[in-house]
């Protein structure tokens, strides 16, 4: 069992803490159709740290020591069989490295490069990266509020 | 001054091929799918060679030929095993300089550094390990006077292991050593940003290995690495690089039961007590340089010193000389003996560096030098460099907290004692540290207080073969380096053996 930080605001807007750029929805929706439903844990510390990777959903073992920062919602097209929507992708992150960076709205994003690690996207010549900003003062109040610190 | 000819040009002492197989059983094979993917300099951003694209089939196709070397290769006496590591070394020496501005121009760091650093302490690594392994002794236990418990290092058979792309040839020769050592089969999987540099290097000793023993397998960590680490057929499996990856990799060695060792990277504290700048000596001019070590490699070192801790009373005058010192580092060609710091490995490596930048000054972190992309000129422009920087903030920051790896130093003061040991251990990795004092007992606290696994005291960077080296914490399990690794890479086989001829009387 673990914390979803994500919950529904009660009194104000609760900010999401995860979000997606368009072009990594897009390779996200390419991933999904190759290895079906995705997720992400965010990496710490050395050669390719600090990089959110992505797995095929369960290959990764969450559990305690994990924080469930929220969804991504990636485009599913209309294949003709059955019709487009939207797919979520669940983005963890171990609790301890949460406390240094629970103040931070992070972003995923995509790059041309050459990851390592066992991420998806490595081989499509692309690499996924976290671009963060601070969460502003009502933003942060919102979440304290909410209990999602 | 030399600068050296790039690989492939005329003049140059090297010349990668146009293209690079699997080395499987003494011989190229090529991979079974038949892909290659492209392999760029990061000196100029342009491809040098292609390199095969290793799937589930090449990692069985090796850990065949591994186990059918293992049993062999397990039995050979350790004079036989030590003499050909201490041969291996010997045509490393002999063609150090190929080996060194091969890896340069596959990594991107200045050919000063492989030419001094990486290639000599790989050569002196498999020295280190053919002298350990035939110093290497059982034990005897008599447990009374009929009893004995004798006790045998044994291989483990065929071991896995996955190296980091920032010391391609030095990371892959810290696993190699003591494995081969211990009388294992290896199969090894480079790092997709450098997948060439080892397969030079098998180019020059394969022939001194029995086929199977050592096979090299290249590709993405999910096509290639995942299998060899999730694999029932490998006694263990030895990674360096990220903590996520590392996790996932306990998770498949949970499945099989086998043993791991991590080295997971860090965030490492670099303290200078106040006593440094008591006189403007040689020692303080050490460590200022101890300061800019975290320019080593691009700072793209685990134990990269990336936080700097400086007493409040001296913070000022001693920061302002770093700052000045820092700013004398030569950024430039990798393959000319004057630079010192050259490309990052590969473009996302930098667009990480570069997204620190704006998470540092987005929360309050203060540029002091640096704190942007490199601009060479020419062809160097399409090549990954970035400015050393010092940062100054609070250790709360997240540029304090997480691993860049890049040339990125983030600096704070402290008050006292009690003040620096609280700010170096609150981090979640606890990897290298450095300790900068006069004070033979200052230092000495400081060194026992910190959480870290290699603490260097009035030192920085040093990698001798005898010295452990590995992580407290978030940063890893197990050790590299020193003779406690033939252990890691042997299982202990005790025979209990009586001596008695009479029976016990319990039946």
């Amino acid at each position: 069992m673990s914390d979803d930080v994500d919950r529904p605001a009660e009194a104000h807007p609760v900010p999401e803490r995860v979000a997606v750029t368009d072009a990594a929805a897009v390779l996200l929706a390419h991933l999904r159709e190759e290895h079906g439903e995705l997720m992400f844990h965010q990496s710490g510390g050395c050669c390719d740290g600090s990089s959110p990777m992505c797995y095929p959903l369960g290959e990764f073992l969450t559990g305690d020591a994990d924080v469930h920062l929220g969804d991504l919602r990636v485009p599913v097209p209309d294949d003709g069989a059955r019709p487009g929507g939207t797919a979520s992708v669940p983005v963890w992150m171990s609790r301890n490295q949460f406390e240094y960076w629970k103040h931070t709205h992070l972003t995923i994003d995509v790059v041309p490069g050459r990851g390592a690690g066992f991420s998806l996207e490595a081989p499509e010549g692309v690499r996924f990266l976290i671009r963060s900003r601070i969460f502003s003062d009502e933003e942060w109040e919102a979440l304290e509020a909410a209990g999602a610190l | 001054m030399t600068v050296y000819a790039r690989p492939g040009t005329p003049g140059s002492i090297v010349e990668y091929k146009a293209r690079y197989d699997h080395w499987i059983g003494g011989e190229y094979v090529a991979p079974a799918k038949g892909q290659y993917f492209e392999n760029p300099s990061p000196v100029t951003g342009q491809t040098f060679t292609e390199v095969a694209r290793g799937t589930a089939e090449d990692i069985d196709r090796a850990l065949d030929a591994a186990h059918g070397a293992a049993r062999t290769w397990g039995k050979t006496s350790v004079t036989e095993r030590s003499n050909i590591l201490n041969k291996i070394a010997d045509r490393m020496e002999a063609h150090l300089e190929e080996i060194a501005v091969a890896e340069c121009w596959e990594n991107g760091k200045p050919v000063r550094e492989t030419l001094a650093a990486d290639i000599p302490l790989a050569i002196d690594h498999f020295r280190y390990f053919a002298g350990a392994i035939r110093a290497q002794e059982g034990s005897i236990s008599e447990i009374d006077g009929d009893t004995v418990a004798y006790h045998f290092q044994e291989p483990l058979g065929v071991v896995g292991q996955i190296i980091p792309w920032n010391f391609p040839i030095l990371m892959a020769t810290w696993k190699l050593a003591p494995a081969l050592a211990a009388g294992n089969c290896v199969v090894l999987k480079p790092a997709e940003q450098t997948p060439a540099s080892i397969l030079f290097l098998m180019d020059l000793i394969g022939d001194l290995l029995p086929p199977g023993v050592l096979n090299v397998v290249n590709g993405f960590g999910v096509e290639a690495g995942k299998p060899l680490a999730s694999s029932p057929r490998i006694a263990k499996i030895a990674f360096t690089g990220e903590t996520t990856t590392g996790r996932l990799i306990m998770q498949y060695a949970s499945q099989n039961i086998i043993p791991v060792t991590l080295e997971l990277g860090g965030k490492s504290p670099n303290i200078f007590f106040d006593d440094v700048a008591r006189a403007d000596d040689a020692f303080y001019d050490k460590a200022l340089e101890g300061f800019t070590m975290f320019a080593l490699n691009q700072g793209e070192v685990c134990t990269c010193p990336s936080r700097a801790l400086i007493q409040e009373s001296v913070y000022d005058s001693f920061l302002g000389d770093a700052i000045a010192r820092t700013e004398k580092v030569v950024q430039g060609d990798p393959l000319d003996t004057d630079t010192m710091i050259g490309a990052q490995a590969s473009n996302d490596q930098l667009e990480k560096i570069l997204s620190y930048f704006d998470i540092g000054k987005d929360e309050g972190a203060k540029v002091l030098t640096g704190g942007h992309r490199a601009e060479l000129e020419g062809d160097l422009a399409g090549g990954f460099y970035v400015a050393p920087t010092i940062f100054e903030g609070k250790n709360s920051m997240r540029v304090f907290q997480e691993e860049i790896f890049g040339p990125v130093v983030a600096v704070t003061s402290f008050s006292d004692f009690d003040d620096a040991m609280t700010i170096a251990n609150d981090t979640l990795y606890g990897l290298g540290a450095g300790v900068w004092s006069r004070d033979a007992n200052t230092a000495y606290r400081a060194g026992r207080e910190i959480q870290a696994g290699r603490v260097w005291t009035n030192c920085y960077h040093a990698y001798p073969a005898a010295a452990a080296f590995g992580g407290y914490k978030g940063s890893g399990v197990g050790r590299e380096n020193h003779k406690m690794m033939l252990d890691h890479y042997q299982q202990t086989k005790n025979l209990l053996v009586s001596y008695s001829p009479d029976r016990l009387g319990f039946f």
